[in-house]
């Protein structure tokens, strides 16, 4: 059970795991392409953003473009450092299957 | 467990895919921008033989002002029918997989294409104002494939092996001045086509 309970609850949802594999791999990252990406609605990905935010596992910037709001995301250090760690252990898990 | 464990781990990989890489890019587009180049070729071949010009006696050839605008034309005439292609299918595929199209990856993928071709285009240009006509297909050969190999960051790596090859045939061309059309029928038709056989096959 002990790699089990090393999975970070914070990415147990699809969502969030798609958020972060997004930010993994690219800079800043506006609300709308965002949602394209992982094909969900606007309150999920608000919902799960705002969360990841208040871990401290992503940057969320919002300016005006025109009169247009527009927000972005991009991963923090600590987000980085944790989604790695919570790669490695889904893998570990894979594995000793 | 395990298929949830492998189900996160494979959402995880496309997503990252899907976001870092324009893979909406269909092999069909490389078929058929090839079919329209090799067409061209051929177009342009009997061109010249209606002129009264044999394209292969190895003589150096003097051509009329008529025949480099119609030249000029049919060019821009085969760019415009490849891009269109790569639209259609670029749309075509990208609906099929629920794909979004215009997002960052994609402009960068265009910006990092459009550097070198512009300045290779503008390269032909004067080319074509000094009249050094000769040096034209080496030149597009060669700015068409360091665009490739530069874009090729952006999406399928298998594009960077077509650069690489374009680039390799603009410099044995430079060699062989006066064979502009066979290598533009080798660059722009044949390995347009082996490149989207081959694409079209791996990525179904």
């Amino acid at each position: 059970m002990g790699i089990i309970d090393k999975l970070n609850k914070d990415f147990e949802s699809r969502v969030r795991l798609g958020i972060m594999s997004v930010l993994m791999v690219n800079d800043w990252i506006d609300f709308t392409e965002m949602k394209s990406l992982l094909n969900i609605t606007d309150g999920n990905l608000a919902s799960h953003s705002s969360a990841l935010e208040k871990s401290g596992y992503i940057e969320v910037k919002k300016e005006f473009v025109g009169k247009k709001p527009k927000t972005s995301y991009r991963v923090t250090n600590l987000g980085r450092a944790e989604f790695v760690a919570h790669l490695n252990s889904l893998e570990k898990l894979f594995k000793s299957k | 467990m395990s298929q949830k464990i492998q189900e996160d781990l494979s959402h995880i990989r496309s997503m990252m895919e899907r976001s870092s890489r324009f893979i909406s890019l269909s092999g069909l587009s490389g078929i058929f921008a090839g079919l329209f180049a090799l067409a061209g070729s051929i177009y342009a071949y009997q061109l010249f033989k209606n002129n009264g010009i044999e394209y292969f006696d190895g003589k150096q050839k003097l051509y009329s002002y008529d025949l480099i605008i119609e030249l000029v034309i049919i060019a821009c005439g085969i760019l415009v029918l490849a891009l269109g292609s790569f639209i259609f299918f670029t749309l075509r595929k990208s609906k099929k997989f629920d794909l979004p199209v215009w997002t960052n990856t994609t402009k960068k993928m265009l910006l990092n294409l459009a550097i070198p071709l512009l300045v290779g285009g503008v390269f032909c240009m004067a080319l074509l104002y000094h009249q050094l006509f000769a040096l034209i297909a080496p030149v597009t050969l060669l700015f068409y494939g360091l665009a490739l190999i530069n874009a090729g960051k952006y999406t399928f790596s298998d594009i960077r092996y077509l650069g690489a090859c374009e680039i390799i045939l603009g410099c044995i061309s430079l060699f062989y001045l006066g064979f502009g059309l066979v290598f533009w029928a080798i660059g722009f038709g044949i390995l347009h086509i082996l490149y989207g056989i081959i694409v079209f096959k791996k990525y179904k």
